[in-house]
């Protein structure tokens, strides 16, 4: 079950291994996306910490690891046609995938229910 | 756009003049300069009649957009009115034919200057030493770093590796500690839109080698924990780096070496009213205190105080980092701020100041019914942030805003920065503009707020109207780079993405 982080990154289990994205919310906040930067694959990222970055018209963005793990797998799609991250950020728009080091930092994260409370939270 | 480039207008064969038969021997250039350095072919040079040059070039310079044709309310670049005596004195021969190579003896009424600049500065942000080397705002942040760096490699603490941010800064400063290498953790603004003292108390470790802080900071805030924020960053043993981009709000009023800073740079192209844009130049002098000045860049001009005479000194000195900038820095750039300084003197300084301000919250005052302003418990200082939130409910962006007023006479403010505001409108109106020009942006602002709840489809996405091209597609220029002009298939070449380029 996908799980939330509260700087919008989206994480989906399956087994030892995990998906990472950003969230819709957050896509639309950037608006068109024109580049992204994404962490190697092998490399280690920590929960919290940039691991890779987005570039829209408005700005450039750190997107945060919702887990620590090592990267096994990035998306070449997003990288070739970044407007894809806005077309479909909780599907085929995925960043990369990790190893889960440490499975119970899960636990810190929001669930889909919790995610969207604060999302009505912050427009009010 | 109806203006062609200049090399369509190129026609084989046309000439501006036609030299005479030369009438003294002709050596070989290949002897003088040797074939490994000489064009294989010409170079591709357009080939115009001079009348036709001069009509291109009037015809361009008259899409200008500027601060001598409009209002430019351009956030964070105090882009005040540039007073023409300082291109004047700047233009004199005595400066503007000098060389950099000439003798120190030669060039003595320039070097004097560039002393007594230093020394200006120093009195106006309580600094004890400057360079005036940097080329830019970006530039002296950069030397900033450099001057951090090696201060902390002779303390033996080259294990300080991290530069703390504030979400309110200026954005280069975290693109200059990241090119030096440093690590960047940001820090989040409080409710108030200042730095969180316990966040920052929390943040500090053995590894931290200095906080990065505008003051006054983009959302136009003073730092009002100025002093406790240096007094947690001395404690920990780290340095204070302040940009002083946003100087305008305080020259005359206030010292930031007064506060704890240990490195400021300061902008000439903004608080001192030399000329923005054009690629430049500018000039971003760095201030350090005293334990720093050892590491400052090299040459400095030094004073022999018993002949009364200037001179370079310390190429090649033990703990400098060494030069940033041919010979002394934008020379010419730092000639006209020292015009301006000495032409307002103390109290014209701190008078800039002070209607900088006044000007800030007279307008903030005037458009704060038409949109929301966050962070808004009190004055601000030289400059203030709209959000156009309440706008962006019907369909009208901050960026439809911004493209609207170009079309009523107006420069656009910065948008969507500081990132932490949504929808983020950064105005600042400098001291140079009259109440006349400020009440007439105030009603245009709130003319284009009640077109955007009533009209919405007069701006969204389509504005502006009256430019000589309309909207541009930024998002295909950013996706598709062309970086190249194609003189083959014109300016209507699209394929040429990814940097391939064509010859």
């Amino acid at each position: 079950m996908k799980k939330y982080t509260k700087t919008h990154e989206w994480v989906e289990p399956d087994g030892t291994r995990a998906t990472v994205g950003i969230t819709d919310h957050a896509q639309g906040e950037l608006r068109d996306i024109v580049f992204i930067e994404l962490p190697k694959k092998g490399a280690g990222v920590s929960q919290g910490a940039a691991c890779a970055v987005v570039e829209s018209v408005k700005a450039a963005f750190d997107i945060y690891a919702p887990l620590s793990g090592k990267v096994i797998e990035i998306n070449p799609k997003i990288e070739e046609d970044p407007s894809l991250v806005n077309q479909d950020p909780e599907g085929a728009g995925w960043f990369f995938k990790i190893e889960i080091a440490d499975a119970a930092e899960l636990d810190g994260l929001l669930d889909e229910v919790t995610y969207y409370k604060l999302l009505r939270g912050e427009a009010q | 756009m109806s203006e062609p480039l200049i090399f369509e207008l190129s026609r084989e064969g046309k000439r501006g003049y036609t030299f005479p038969e030369c009438d003294v021997p002709e050596s070989p250039l290949a002897s003088l300069i040797g074939t490994r350095h000489l064009r294989r072919e010409p170079a591709a040079l357009p080939e115009l009649a001079e009348i036709d040059v001069i009509r291109h070039f009037t015809r361009i310079s008259r899409l200008n957009f500027c601060v001598d044709t409009h209002f430019y309310p351009l956030g964070s670049c105090t882009m005040k009115y540039n007073p023409k005596v300082n291109e004047k004195i700047a233009a004199l021969v005595g400066f503007s034919q000098l060389h950099p190579l000439q003798p120190p003896q030669t060039v003595q009424g320039m070097l004097r200057l560039l002393f007594e600049l230093e020394h200006l500065l120093c009195e106006i942000t309580g600094m004890d030493a400057f360079t005036l080397q940097p080329a830019a705002g970006a530039h002296g942040e950069l030397v900033g770093m450099m001057i951090a760096r090696a201060y902390f490699a002779r303390a033996g603490e080259p294990g300080r590796n991290i530069v703390l941010i504030p979400d309110s800064g200026h954005g280069t400063n975290p693109s200059s500690a990241a090119l030096y290498g440093f690590e960047v953790q940001g820090l989040a603004s409080d409710a108030s839109g200042r730095v969180d003292v316990k966040q920052l108390g929390a943040a500090l470790t053995p590894r931290v080698a200095a906080l990065m802080l505008t003051n006054p900071n983009t959302l136009g805030l003073f730092e009002k924990d100025i002093s406790s924020i240096a007094g947690l960053l001395h404690d920990n043993g780290s340095l204070f780096y302040c940009d002083g981009a946003n100087l305008n709000a305080l020259v005359g009023l206030a010292k930031p070496g007064d506060m704890g800073i240990d490195i400021l740079h300061t902008n000439m192209h903004k608080t001192f009213s030399t000329p923005h844009g054009g690629g430049g130049p500018g000039a971003g002098p760095v201030g350090v205190k005293k334990k720093l000045a050892p590491f400052l860049p090299v040459p400095r001009v030094r004073r022999d105080d018993a002949r009364g005479t200037y001179f370079f000194d310390g190429v090649g000195a033990g703990d400098s980092v060494g030069r940033v900038h041919a010979f002394y820095g934008n020379a010419g750039v730092l000639l006209k701020a020292y015009a301006y300084i000495r032409a307002l003197g103390a109290e014209g300084l701190r008078q800039v100041a002070l209607d900088a301000v006044l000007n800030a919250n007279y307008l903030k005052e005037l458009v704060s019914a038409c949109f929301d302003i966050p962070y808004n418990s009190g004055p601000c200082m030289h400059e203030f942030v709209l959000s156009a939130a309440r706008q962006k409910e019907h369909g009208v962006s901050a960026l439809d805003i911004a493209k609207a007023l170009i079309d009523r006479g107006f420069h656009p403010p910065t948008v969507y920065f500081p990132l932490i505001v949504k929808e983020a409108l950064m105005i600042e109106p400098t001291e140079t503009e009259t109440k006349e020009t400020l009440d007439t942006f105030a009603r245009v602002l709130c003319e284009i707020a009640q077109a955007a709840e009533h009209s919405p489809g007069t701006l969204t996405n389509v504005t502006p109207h009256t430019t000589p091209v309309s909207r541009l597609d930024e998002v295909s220029a950013a996706r598709k780079p062309v970086l190249t002009w194609c003189a083959e298939s014109g300016r209507e070449e699209k394929d040429s993405a990814s940097g391939r380029q064509r010859r």
